[in-house]
């Protein structure tokens, strides 16, 4: 319980330090804060017993007056990854977003706005009231929003008022949906939802609320968006948009369809998504192809990925619930969710250091960079192997356990996505890999990140791949308040 | 007689949302826009709900139209001002629009007619410390959505000023207001001020028992000191002045130390303790109104400038 607030406190708190103290003290607080996240999260998982998640009632009033918070395995294992992912990204921006580098500006903007993100992450995955976790999705936003226009050039700003545009069209979508809710229940809570009388606009509700959390998990067709803010936002920024805020809400749409209305699940609908969901594998892994920045690629990569996590529709909501092969689904999507946050931050991480000794992010700019700069390259190789499902990575765990869901569900066809989504981003990330294993033409760049810096994202790519290796606790760690619609149906 | 004034306030806030989209020129639809939000306050007054037409008034028309008039005034400038040609819809956005509207109506009709708020509320409000139930709502039952929201509004300004250009960082906040001597805004500045700060303090003191509090009366506070910097009686501050930054976070940091006052003392986060919550309260809307005043100030008169582009 502990645990918990300090995991929701801390980052506000030193969002809000951040906004005051002069830039040395902030610099100071930023690594102890991440110290103590990851202690806060390592208890967090620690405590939470097999059978019972985690649950806060704020101010002890009860649900309907007010909001609780719970803790099940799916949100523990976001705030690990998160914490993860957050303490590299710092660490990255600790050199990169100094004011002799990045300019004061953005040297004072990166904190506050990287740690509101940190704790609207949190507070989004722990969330069981509809309203609060509107809010926690206008926090995540707006601090989003900000990381992008922090690059400050024209297309940064052009891109960060796109992703605002399409943000609060989402958001107004998804707050009717939630006035829907309200009024015909009288309740926001996920819990009490779950046990309601259907009402007739229930469907009208969740289809207004699925459409707003689609244009902000950026799916196919709303992904237009993604690809220039993540490619305009300074690397650490771009490596916390892409690998964790479309999770957040992606976990939202998980809470809406298998936990409150898993009853209006309509197979059609469900199908639906996934469909949009394959749409996205193809198109994104096309555009990857063609793309002659390297962020860009790493950018359009996201919007493929994504497009796996609606696989989890068909494979585990509606008639499929009760099925057997539905826990298999969930477990994998989320295990793709977290293999894709780890090896994407490590991704962008690994090209903003690319970045900073070549001055472009041009693909022809990068040729022999494996030579001068072995360990982060390589981080990039682990990361890719992630991606494209190769044994014995997480990615890998992923797939195989949607695939060998899919095959049992009878539904062959979403096995091919996955399949065919494997082999295209084999495609597009081999070029960035030839190209940086190739000799080079000119002699190395005369000043390079140290070995420690090096590290970090290699860090990040082996926690990729140690989440296939050692699948089991994470796996377990999955099952811990899986909702009913998952369950094993033996 | 009600029902003629509530029918002929549905019809003028449909005519003027029409006359704001469909009308001729930027200027005219931002004119019908205030005139629309004005209209909504009226209409959330008849609904009994007079916080939310607090709110509405004071943001959605006065706030926002300053902002787009701001906006406005500078397209001008930059010759960026030229009017789409006349009578072109955006048939796309017509028809979503359309199809949303259509959707929420039905539901509107399928809806069963709203009851009271069930008998949990009824039975949680005397141990809330404010006799204000939107007030009870927004500090207590559900204060991680009103602690969130203040910090969503610093996240909005800590944005804004990333807009800002680089050499610009240093300079004061907006652009220099230049103001005839004696003219109306000149008269103007000087006298809405401090009608302005008794009306604001009188709307955060009243939160605990009245429609107000420190979302309301921040707003006007926040007015007061736009007003103030347009008629060009102050000079807005630099973002490196640590004292500005502070007056910033000080709501969100009193609310959330107040948060985990509550777990620290055994009764749990965000909890106040039914003896002390009416003074806990008080003590958090006023740190509130004081950090929303500001921000919006802030948001609206912009990110730091260095003026040359005016000249």
């Amino acid at each position: 319980m502990t645990a918990l607030v300090a995991l929701l406190a801390l980052p506000l708190a030193g969002a809000l330090a951040a906004v005051v103290l002069p830039h040395g003290a902030v610099r100071g607080m930023v690594p102890a804060l991440s110290v103590a996240m990851l202690a806060a999260t390592a208890v967090l998982v620690a405590g939470l017993s097999a059978q019972a998640p985690t649950r806060l009632k704020l101010g002890q009033w009860p649900p309907p007056v007010g909001i609780v918070l719970e803790v099940d395995g799916l949100a523990a294992a976001l705030i690990a990854m998160t914490a993860l992912v957050m303490t590299a990204a710092a660490l990255a921006a600790l050199r990169s977003e100094q004011p002799a580098a990045a300019g004061a500006r953005a040297a004072f903007g990166f904190w506050p706005l990287m740690l509101l993100l940190w704790a609207a992450l949190n507070a989004v995955f722990v969330s069981r009231d509809l309203f609060n976790l509107y809010v926690g999705l206008e926090l995540l936003s707006l601090a989003s929003v900000g990381l992008v226009a922090i690059g400050g050039k024209p297309e940064a700003l052009a891109a960060a008022m796109r992703y605002m545009l399409f943000a609060l069209v989402g958001s107004l979508l998804y707050l009717a949906g939630v006035v829907l809710v309200y009024a015909a229940h009288g309740t926001l809570d996920i819990g009490l939802l779950a046990d309601r009388t259907p009402a007739k606009p229930d469907a009208l509700a969740l289809a207004l609320m699925t459409a707003g959390l689609m244009a902000k998990t950026a799916l196919f067709p709303f992904h237009v968006w993604l690809p220039p803010a993540h490619g305009s936002a300074p690397a650490p920024a771009s490596a916390m948009l892409s690998a964790l805020v479309p999770k957040a809400s992606f976990v939202i749409l998980l809470r809406l369809w298998f936990e409150a209305m898993p009853d209006r699940a309509q197979d059609g609908a469900l199908v639906l998504l996934a469909v949009l969901g394959t749409a996205a594998v193809i198109w994104g892994s096309l555009r990857a192809l063609l793309q002659t920045r390297l962020k860009l690629v790493v950018a359009y990569s996201t919007v493929a990925q994504i497009g796996y996590l609606f696989l989890v529709f068909p494979l585990a909501g509606g008639g499929s619930a009760e099925m057997p092969w539905s826990a298999g689904a969930w477990t994998g999507v989320l295990f793709l969710a977290l293999a894709h946050g780890l090896a994407k931050a490590a991704m962008f991480l690994a090209v903003g250091q690319w970045m900073a000794v070549t001055g472009s992010d041009r693909l022809d700019a990068m040729r022999g960079l494996a030579t001068a700069m072995p360990m982060t390259s390589f981080a990039f190789a682990l990361a890719a192997v992630t991606l494209v499902g190769l044994p014995p990575s997480g990615g890998f765990t992923g797939k195989y356990l949607l695939m060998t869901s899919a095959f049992a569900a009878g539904q062959w066809m979403w096995a091919l996505v996955l399949a065919g989504g494997g082999l295209l981003a084999a495609a597009y990330l081999y070029r960035p890999l030839a190209i940086l294993f190739a000799r080079a033409d000119a002699p190395g760049p005369a000043t390079l990140p140290t070995r420690g810096m090096q590290a970090i994202p290699l860090c990040l790519a082996g926690a990729a791949i140690a989440l296939g290796i050692a699948s089991e606790t994470p796996f377990e760690l999955l099952s811990i308040g899986r909702p009913a619609a998952a369950e094993d149906g033996s | 007689m009600t029902w003629a004034l509530d029918a002929t306030l549905c019809a003028m806030i449909l005519a003027v949302a029409l006359a704001t989209v469909l009308g001729r020129g930027v200027f005219r639809a931002i004119v019908f826009f205030v005139v629309y939000g004005l209209l909504l306050a009226l209409a959330w007054v008849r609904l009994d709900a007079v916080d939310v037409a607090l709110a509405e008034a004071a943001i959605g028309a006065g706030l926002t139209g300053v902002l787009f008039l701001a906006a406005f005034g500078r397209l001008a400038r930059s010759g960026a001002d030229a009017e789409p040609p006349p009578g072109r819809v955006n048939i796309a956005a017509a028809l979503a629009s359309a199809a949303l509207t259509g959707a929420l109506v039905w539901a509107w009709v399928a809806l069963p007619l709203p009851g009271r708020p069930g008998p949990e509320l009824a039975e949680a409000l005397p141990r809330a410390g404010v006799e204000n139930p939107v007030t009870a709502v927004l500090l207590n039952f559900r204060a991680w959505d009103t602690l969130l929201e203040s910090v969503v509004l610093l996240a909005a300004l800590v944005g804004l000023w990333m807009l800002a250009r680089d050499e610009a960082w240093t300079e004061p906040l907006g652009l220099p207001q230049h103001v005839r001597p004696g003219g109306v805004m000149a008269s103007f500045g000087r006298i809405l001020p401090p009608v302005g700060v008794l009306v604001g303090a009188y709307v955060v003191y009243v939160g605990a028992d009245r429609p107000g509090g420190a979302f309301q009366g921040g707003t006007v506070l926040a007015a007061v000191g736009i007003v103030a910097a347009l008629a060009g009686l102050v000079r807005p501050p630099r973002v490196t002045r640590r004292a500005w930054r502070a007056a910033l976070v000080a709501g969100p940091a009193v609310f959330l130390a107040a948060g985990l006052g509550g777990a620290a003392l055994g009764a749990g986060f965000l909890t106040l303790p039914e003896r002390i919550a009416g003074s806990a309260i008080f003590a958090i809307e006023i740190a509130l109104a004081l950090s929303i005043a500001v921000t919006l100030a802030f948001l609206v008169i912009g990110p730091p400038e260095t003026g040359l582009e005016d000249q």
